[in-house]
Formats: structure tokens, C-alpha cells, sequence
């Protein structure tokens, strides 16, 4: 007979669960006033949503509090992983839900925020992240990766128009190779070394002096592969465009963030001390996805007539820029992705809300698709305070000074310069250059101009509540504002990120 | 209020700009002036206070804004940059006084003022960022008054000045961004504070480098050949007031940038790079000069006999000595008013025939004398007849650079024969003869609007043509300080040659007869 397990709850520190456990209970409890009284307003769910966002934020704060006076945090039998980058990434991944959530209060009636399963299952994916980025073992990616994206497939399907259907199989399918990619690479590394740890891998590979190479570049092959289809790095990509052109404009701002950071953290630490141990392979791969990636989208871009599509080709230039960070593999680096993506966040999803007001049911004639450039054309003569507002985001996008982006862009070339990728420091800054052309072309399109024949300007706000024109005037006063706060940040990101050991 | 008189005159102009929103169509032009006044005040304020007798940096200010990063908002002004602010501020009051019928006027009054914002704050800002930042902010304001009021082409031409001097700045950036991290690792503290820098020595090896990374930057900006391709379709494009606040201030971003960052930070490679520039800046003397001789369009004669002077001030700037600093720096100025006056004498004539073709002139002189009399004298100070402005800074800039090499001199002085020749025939073709097409008989002659923008630029070119004194002795006095420096830092024994040392080494003479004195 076998004897009781014994295990002590101090030993298992709860607590670490908590960041994850209070959106679960939120969909839970969203789903359980459904069973109780169908029919209610979105607004409910929205402010239970936005309630439980903000518990879910005080605990990450608390977590950060602890964190900053006893160090990285082990819970649950070793598999939770609460460090500084587990905390970063949660924050970002919260406060982007947190501005995006009230996106769904629009106007006019759009079918799935009428469905309650659309917050339970926003919410599922949100601890769906944060379990990705609060671990370093393997199959916990792994379950949380395949709960964040099964709920977002399924929030992009309830967009309910036939691109969205078309994006969320796309995504599925894609998503679904993606999962199994990772599941292999995470099996020869298991195989390799019998531990699903990355902190235990990368010591059992650094013990026996990476005796099996031919193994281990196969099992990174897969990783990479992996991620590059999360990340959307090129020749990965091809499903991104498409994706975010079928679902609405806040899902796809959100998209071009939220994922994206969770699997920029579990590359961080996965690539991280492959990187260092030299493998010349990985920085030759790593280095060229960085540099086509950021390239290649931003000749897409160029020739882009839609301005969603547009914004989905330059968020994907700027993953291949960010990816550069886990190249370098600096503590400056690290900290210059988690600065850039915060300042990526609030410009991103300003951009994709401004068109997400300006969203029409029924196209006019003159317009080809959701978001023409046409549709903007000298939106400064009908409506001057949204074409600055949108002028604003695509300078910072751009990279022009003092408006957020800059500063990412700023301390990001400034960790490639420090650590000796001169070259790449120059195609960053030339990449930021040829972007600089597909943001003016909106630019040009709103300032300089004439209106299309029977554009009256209504349409710019047609979609506008107060709730959206919140959103939006936060993301542009944290845009244009951005340099009083970056000092701060930059001390709490590096001190976390240093504090982690990466 | 004097600690803060730079930032004053940085941010008063942008905050008046975000109030100009609230104010009436038809009371925007009164208020323009009115800001625009006071600005020029402040900046003469500034000229008063200042003491002529101190080389180095006055008004300082200093806030941290990333200071964990070394970024700081640092501000000063010293003799090089206190007139070209001054310019400027003198520029958007004239601009906006003799702004003619604009569509949309209000706006354009509001992206001036921002305009304004930026140009005091590149020629102020003493920290690298600090001075990135408003150098890039400039270009969304010219943006937008190239592209929304200018010609037919204007979109082309307004995206391939941002983008031209975008990518250019972006590799400056990355310049900077090493700069920092040298600064960094030779002290163990970030900083991108200009004076900071200006105590580091670099190897030569890096410096050449990092010359190359700044040079690009500031050459599109200038634009020196060969990256001067997308300033005759600015010019070409721009309205009026676009035109003369580019060629008159947004130009000497760049040649101001090299006085700054390239020379005092980069010794070795100036004095090495020295002989190239020089011949680029005499290609770009004579070639632009050739090439304005064969414009139809009077704008663009105008347009490259301005890059055409460029080329001048770059060679005086690469002397490497007082004369030639002062000179060009002088030349800066003397170029910003003449070529302001000639964009919007230019101006005058295209508002009454909507044309700048010279085919279409001939004998205005007889119709709008007064008109004619004032381009006169402004085309002769662009020539540089002795007792302009231009005259001093072009004299001073060859004598600086006869020091160096003689036959680019020579070379470069052809250049401004070939400039009175195509000037003089632009005179000719335009003002003299018989008033042969019928529009012209009966042109209306300069009326108080445009006296208002042109007569202060007149009495400015021959002031300063006469007696440059008040105005060069600050610059002289902090270009010393610079040249000094430059010696000191310099490494190498070609640099050192070069760059000559001013403080001579002190002769001690001991009389024989007071030794025994004191015994």
C-alpha cells in the first residue's frame, strides 16, 4: 500500500496561482449570471470584466511587491514561475485587456458582444497567458498556449462575417501546426535531457557540453518554427494579414500585442541560453528571420490600399524588430522589448481603435473594403481632432520623436549598438525609415486631400461612445506624453528584468 | 525669467499655436503677428542679456528626463546659435506678417508657430536626443505646408523631403546611439549631453566612422551634393512661406550641425574628411550654379543658387579655422536673409500671375519699380557685392579656406562668378526690356503686406553688409573656443596641422636690467 502523500500548503504557495485564478473565476461567474438571466446588456459583462481585470491587476501588484524584496517566486510543485518577466508580461497583457475590453460598448450593434461566452472566453484566454508566461516548464506553455488560442479562435469567429470565419480557420489551422511543432521540439528536449524545465535543460545541456548538437538544433528547428508561426515571423506570417482583416479592429490591435508579448517571454526564456551558449546556427537563423521579417512586411505594407492590412504588416515588422531583442540577448535588450512593447501597446491599439470608430455597417460605394485609404482622404477638412489623433499614432508608430514608439525604438537600437550588431543597429534604423513612408501615405491621405464625393465626416465617429473616446484619448495622451514616464519604467523594467537573471 | 528665456522661447510659440485653435478665422492673421512679435522680442531679449564677452555656453538649463539613460533636456546658447534663433524668430514674424491670401490661413498660422517651436529648439538643445527630437519634430509642420498648399506635385514633393531627411537622420540617430555607449564605456555613465561628449577623445578609427554616420544626416539635410536632389522639388512645390522658412532656417539645421556635433566631436576625421568635403562643396558650388543657369523657372534659379551658397558655407565650415567658422556661420545668416527675400520677391510676382515661368516677364522694371528696386539690391547681396551681408561671409569663408588649399578656393570663387552671371540674366530677362507680354502692363506694384516682410530684410542685408561687427564678434569669440578645442582633442598629426592652435605659447623675456634691481 502506498503510503499518503504529505505536502504541506506552504510548500505549494498558492498564491502564485492568484494572478491566474481571478479572471477564471470571473468567466465562471459570468457564465454562471448567464445560466441564472440571459439577455442582459453587454455593459454588465463588460464592468464585471473590467472589475475582475483590475483585481487580477492589484494581485500582479502584489505579486511585484513581493517579488522586488524576496526574489523569483516557485509555486505548485516548482511548475509556477513567478519572476520579473512573468510579472512584466502580465501587466502588459492585462492593461492591454484592460483598454480593450471597453472597445466592445460601440454604438452601433455588433453581434458578438451580445453573447456572454464572448467575455467568459476573453477571460479564459487571459489566464490562459498569463499561465504561458508565469512558468518555465514546457507542457504548462504548452496547456496555456492551446487555452489562449482555442478562446481567441473562437472570439474571432464571433465577429460572425465571412473574412471572419475565413480568419479564425486560417488562424486554427495555423495555430494548430504551431501547436505541434512546439509539442515535437518540446519532446526532443525531453528526450535529450529527461526534464521539461527550461532552467533544468538548458543545465543538462550546458553539463555535457552540448554533446548531441545535431539533436538539439533539430529540437530548436521545431521551437523555432513554433514561435515564429506565434510571433509571425517571416515566412510564418502569411496567415497575420488575413487573420486580422477578419476580425474587428480592436481584436486585431489586441492580437498585435497580447499573443504576441506571451510568446516573446517564453522565447526569452527558451532562446535566451541557447543564444549564449554560442550556437552559431540559432543566431545566423535568428538573425536572418529578424532582419526579412522586418524588411520583407515593410515592402508588403507599402503597397497595402487598406489601412487594417496595412497596420497588419507593420505589426509585423515591428515582432521582426522586437525579435532582435532576443537575438542581442542583453539585460539591456530584454528591457528594451518590454519598454517597447508597453509603448507599442497604447499606440497600436489607438490606431486600430481610430478605425475601430470609424467602423461602418454598409460600405458606401466609393469605398472598396472596411478601411480604404480613400475612406480617410482629407479627414482634417471633416473631422480635424480625429485625423490629428490618427496623425498622432502614425508618427509614433513611425518612430518620430518625442511621441512614444521613439523611445523603444531608441533604447532598442541602443542595446544592438552596445552589444556589437552594428549592422543590424543600421537596418533597424533604415527599416524604421521605409516605414516612415506607409504611415505618411495615411498621413498624406488625411491632410492633404479632398474628401471623396459624398463623405460628410459622419462617419469618422459613426461607432463612437464615450467609452471608445476614453480609450482612445488615454492612448493618446500616453503617446504623446510617453517621455515623462519612461524613466520610471525603464528603472522598474530593468530592475525586474536583471533581478530575473536575463 | 532669464534662467528660462530658452525654454520660453521654445514652448511659447507651440503653446500659442494649441490656444490658436480657439481663435476666429478672421482674427488668426492679428494673432500670428502678435506671437510671432513677441517671440522676435523674446529672441531680442535674449541678444541683450547676453554677454558678448563669454565664449561658452550662456542660459543654461538642465531637467533630467531619462536620467537612468543619460537623457536630459539640457539647453544654452552660445554666439553660433544666438543669431540663428534670432533668424528664425525673425523669419516667422515676416512670414506670417506677409502671409498673402492662403486657403485656409488658420491652420497654416498654427503649423508656422509649431514650426517655430522647432527650429528654437534644435539650435538651443545641448543634448543629443533633446536636439534629434525637435530636428525630426521640424519636418511634420514642413510636411504639411509643403503638401497641403503647395503645387501640383506637392504630395511627391512633400514625402521625398520627409522621407529623404528622415532615413539620413535615423542613421545620425544610430551615430549618436554609439557616441553614447563610447561615452559609456570610457566613463561608466551614460550621457548624450553635448559638452559631456565634447571632453571625450575618440580613436581616430571611430571617429571617421561616426563622422560618416553624422555626415549623412546633416548632408541631406544642408543638401549637399549628391543628396540635394529633393530640395528643388520643395522649392519647386512649397508655397512661399514654405520656401523661405526652409531656405532661410530648416537648411542651416545642417550646416549648423556640423559646427556643433561633426567638428568639435570629430577632429581627426574633420581634418581628415577635409579635402573630399571640400571637393564635394566646390562640385556642388558650381554645378548648382550651371545648373540655376539653365532654369526657366525663376523659383528654381532661386532654389539652386541657394544650394549653390550652401556649398560656400559648407567649405568654411571645413576650414578648420577661425575665419573660415565665423565666416560660414556669418555666411548662414547673410544667406537665410537674402535667400528669404528672393523666395518671397518671388512670392510677390507669382501671387499677381500665378506663374514663375521668366518667359512670361520682361520689362517689369517698368511696370513695379519698386519691386524691381529691391530685388535689385537683394540679387546683388546674393551675388555678394561688397557692403551686403553676403559679401563678409562669403570673403571670410574662401580666406578661411585659402589657408587650406588654394586652388579649391579659386575653384569655389568661379563658382560665385558663374552665381552673378546666372543672376544678372534671371535680372536681365526678367526686369529689363520692353514690357512685351500684355498681362504685365498693368501688374499692381509691392503693396504694405509684402513691404512689411521685405524692407526689414533690405535694411538687415545692408546693415549687416556695412558694419557685421555686433554680430561677428560673438561668433568669433565662441568659435575660437571651438577651434581651441578642436586642436586640443585633435590626435593626429595631419588634424593638428590643420586645425591651428590660438593660444600662442607665452614668450617669457626676462629684462636683465630689473633682475639686478631686485638683487
Amino acid at each position: 500500500m502506498l503510503a499518503p502523500i504529505n505536502i504541506s500548503m506552504e510548500s505549494l504557495n498558492v498564491m502564485t496561482l492568484a494572478p491566474m485564478l481571478i479572471p477564471v473565476i470571473g468567466a465562471l461567474l459570468i457564465l454562471v449570471i448567464d445560466v441564472f438571466k440571459g439577455g442582459l446588456h453587454k455593459s454588465l459583462y463588460v464592468t464585471l470584466s473590467l472589475l475582475f481585470l483590475a483585481m487580477d491587476f492589484f494581485s500582479l501588484l502584489d505579486a511585484s511587491g513581493v517579488f522586488a524584496k524576496n526574489g523569483t517566486v516557485l509555486g505548485m510543485f516548482d511548475v509556477m514561475l513567478i519572476d520579473g518577466l512573468a510579472l512584466l508580461a502580465q501587466f502588459i497583457i492585462v492593461i492591454a485587456s484592460m483598454l480593450f475590453i471597453p472597445l466592445a460598448l460601440t454604438h452601433k450593434r455588433f453581434h458578438e458582444f451580445s453573447y456572454p461566452e464572448f467575455f467568459a472566453l476573453f477571460l479564459f484566454m487571459i489566464s490562459g497567458f498569463q499561465f504561458m508566461v508565469a512558468t518555465d516548464n514546457i507542457i504548462l506553455v504548452f496547456v496555456g498556449l492551446e487555452t489562449s488560442s482555442l478562446a481567441l479562435y473562437t472570439l474571432i469567429a464571433m465577429h460572425n462575417r465571412d473574412k471572419s470565419f475565413e480568419a479564425a480557420v486560417k488562424y486554427f489551422t495555423m495555430g494548430a501546426l504551431a501547436a505541434g511543432l512546439f509539442s515535437f521540439g518540446a519532446m526532443i528536449f525531453y528526450a535529450l535531457t529527461g526534464s521539461v524545465e527550461i532552467n533544468k535543460i538548458a543545465l543538462v545541456l550546458a553539463a555535457n557540453g552540448y554533446a548531441d548538437i545535431g539533436y538539439v538544433l533539430v529540437g530548436i528547428a521545431f521551437m523555432l518554427a513554433a514561435f515564429a508561426f506565434k510571433l509571425s515571423l517571416i515566412p510564418f506570417h502569411t496567415w497575420a494579414p488575413d487573420v486580422y482583416e477578419g476580425s474587428s479592429a480592436p481584436m486585431a490591435g489586441y492580437m498585435s500585442i497580447v499573443p504576441k508579448i506571451a510568446a516573446f517571454v517564453v522565447a526569452m526564456r527558451f532562446f535566451e541560453f541557447l543564444v549564449h551558449s554560442d550556437i552559431v546556427w540559432l543566431k545566423i537563423v535568428l538573425y536572418a528571420f529578424v532582419v526579412i521579417t522586418m524588411t520583407v512586411s515593410n515592402m508588403w505594407a507599402l503597397v497595402q490600399t487598406d489601412v487594417k492590412r496595412m497596420l497588419a504588416y507593420s505589426s509585423i515588422s515591428h515582432a521582426g524588430f522586437v525579435m532582435g531583442a532576443i537575438l542581442i540577448g542583453t539585460t539591456q535588450a530584454n528591457s528594451a522589448l518590454f519598454l517597447y512593447w508597453v509603448l507599442f501597446a497604447f499606440t497600436n491599439l489607438g490606431a486600430f481603435s481610430m478605425l475601430w470608430i470609424s467602423r461602418q455597417k454598409n460600405l458606401p460605394a466609393y469605398q472598396m473594403s472596411d478601411h480604404s485609404y480613400d475612406k480617410f482622404a482629407g479627414m482634417i477638412k471633416t473631422a480635424p481632432v480625429a485625423a490629428l489623433i490618427m496623425g498622432l499614432f502614425m508618427l509614433s508608430l513611425a518612430g518620430v520623436p518625442p511621441f512614444a514608439l521613439f523611445w523603444g525604438k531608441l533604447y532598442l537600437i541602443s542595446s544592438a549598438v552596445t552589444s556589437g550588431y552594428t549592422v543590424l543597429a543600421f537596418i533597424m534604423a533604415l527599416n524604421s525609415a521605409i516605414a516612415g513612408y506607409y504611415y505618411l501615405k495615411l498621413v498624406v491621405y488625411m491632410f492633404m486631400k479632398e474628401p471623396v464625393m459624398g463623405n460628410d465626416g459622419n462617419m469618422y465617429g459613426a461607432n463612437a461612445t464615450l467609452a471608445l473616446k476614453t480609450i482612445i484619448g488615454i492612448a493618446a495622451i500616453g503617446t504623446i506624453f510617453a517621455f515623462v514616464a519612461i524613466n520610471p519604467l525603464l528603472e522598474f523594467i530593468t530592475a525586474f528584468v536583471y533581478n530575473s537573471g536575463y | 525669467m532669464l534662467d528660462h528665456i530658452l525654454s520660453i522661447l521654445i514652448f511659447f510659440p507651440a503653446l500659442a499655436a494649441v490656444f490658436g485653435f480657439m481663435i476666429q478665422k478672421e482674427s488668426m492673421r492679428v494673432y500670428g503677428v502678435a506671437v510671432a512679435a513677441i517671440e522676435f522680442a523674446l529672441s531680442l531679449w535674449l541678444w541683450y542679456a547676453f554677454d558678448d564677452n563669454v565664449s561658452g555656453m550662456q542660459f543654461m538649463e538642465h531637467l533630467p528626463l531619462v536620467p537612468s539613460f543619460g537623457i536630459n533636456y539640457t539647453l544654452g546658447v552660445d554666439g553660433i546659435s544666438l543669431f540663428i534663433i534670432i533668424l528664425s524668430a525673425f523669419f516667422t514674424l515676416l512670414g506670417i506678417g506677409s502671409l498673402t491670401d492662403t486657403k485656409k490661413v488658420k491652420y497654416m498660422i498654427i503649423t508656422l508657430l509649431f514650426l517655430q517651436m522647432t527650429m528654437a529648439g534644435v539650435f538651443a538643445a545641448l543634448d543629443a536626443i533633446v536636439f534629434y527630437t525637435f530636428w525630426e519634430l521640424s519636418l511634420v509642420p514642413m510636411l504639411y505646408i509643403i503638401g497641403a498648399w503647395g503645387g501640383p506635385l506637392r504630395i511627391y514633393a512633400s514625402i521625398k523631403f520627409f522621407l529623404y531627411t528622415f532615413a539620413g537622420s535615423l542613421v545620425m540617430l544610430v551615430g549618436m546611439l554609439f557616441m553614447a555607449y563610447f561615452y559609456y564605456q570610457a566613463t561608466g555613465v551614460w550621457s548624450f549631453a553635448l559638452l559631456d561628449w565634447y571632453r571625450l577623445i575618440l580613436p581616430e578609427s571611430f571617429q571617421l566612422w561616426l563622422f560618416v554616420a553624422f555626415f549623412i544626416g546633416f548632408a541631406i539635410k544642408v543638401p549637399m551634393f549628391p543628396f540635394h536632389t529633393w530640395l528643388p522639388y520643395a522649392h519647386g512645390q512649397a508655397p512661399t512661406i514654405g520656401s523661405v522658412i526652409l531656405a532661410a532656417i530648416l537648411l542651416k539645421m545642417g550646416t549648423y550641425a556640423f559646427v556643433r556635433f561633426s567638428l568639435p566631436l570629430f577632429p581627426d576625421a574633420s581634418a581628415f574628411f577635409m579635402i573630399p568635403i571640400a571637393i564635394l562643396a566646390v562640385i556642388m558650388v558650381i554645378y548648382t550654379a550651371m545648373v540655376a543657369y539653365a532654369q526657366k523657372d525663376m523659383k528654381q534659379v532661386v532654389a539652386y543658387s541657394s544650394i549653390s551658397h550652401m556649398g560656400i558655407i559648407i567649405l568654411g565650415t571645413f576650414a578648420l579655422n577661425v575665419e573660415g567658422i565665423s565666416g560660414s556661420i556669418f555666411l548662414m545668416l547673410g544667406h537665410g536673409v537674402v535667400a528669404g527675400a528672393l523666395f518671397l520677391l518671388v512670392g510677390v510676382i507669382y501671387d499677381r500671375r500665378h506663374t514663375k515661368m521668366m518667359s512670361e516677364f520682361g520689362g517689369l522694371a517698368h511696370v513695379m519699380p519698386r519691386y524691381a528696386t529691391i530685388f535689385g539690391i537683394m540679387m546683388m547681396a546674393s551675388v555678394g557685392l561688397p557692403l551686403t551681408i553676403n559679401f563678409v561671409g562669403e570673403f571670410l569663408s574662401l580666406l578661411g579656406f585659402y589657408q587650406q588649399s588654394h586652388i579649391l578656393t579659386l575653384l569655389a570663387g568661379t563658382g560665385i562668378i558663374v552665381g552673378a552671371i546666372y543672376m544678372l540674366a534671371a535680372y536681365k530677362k526678367a526686369f529689363f526690356g520692353e514690357v512685351t507680354n500684355e498681362k504685365n502692363k498693368n501688374l499692381p506694384d509691392i503693396n504694405k503686406k509684402e513691404l512689411f516682410g521685405l524692407i526689414p530684410l533690405v535694411i538687415v542685408a545692408i546693415w549687416l553688409g556695412i558694419y557685421p561687427k555686433p554680430v561677428l564678434d560673438p561668433i568669433n569669440n565662441s568659435v575660437k573656443s571651438i577651434v581651441q578645442l578642436m586642436h586640443n582633442k585633435s590626435t593626429t598629426e595631419l588634424a593638428k596641422k590643420r586645425i591651428p592652435n590660438l593660444v600662442k605659447p607665452k614668450v617669457v623675456v626676462i629684462d636683465k636690467t630689473i633682475i639686478e634691481e631686485v638683487h
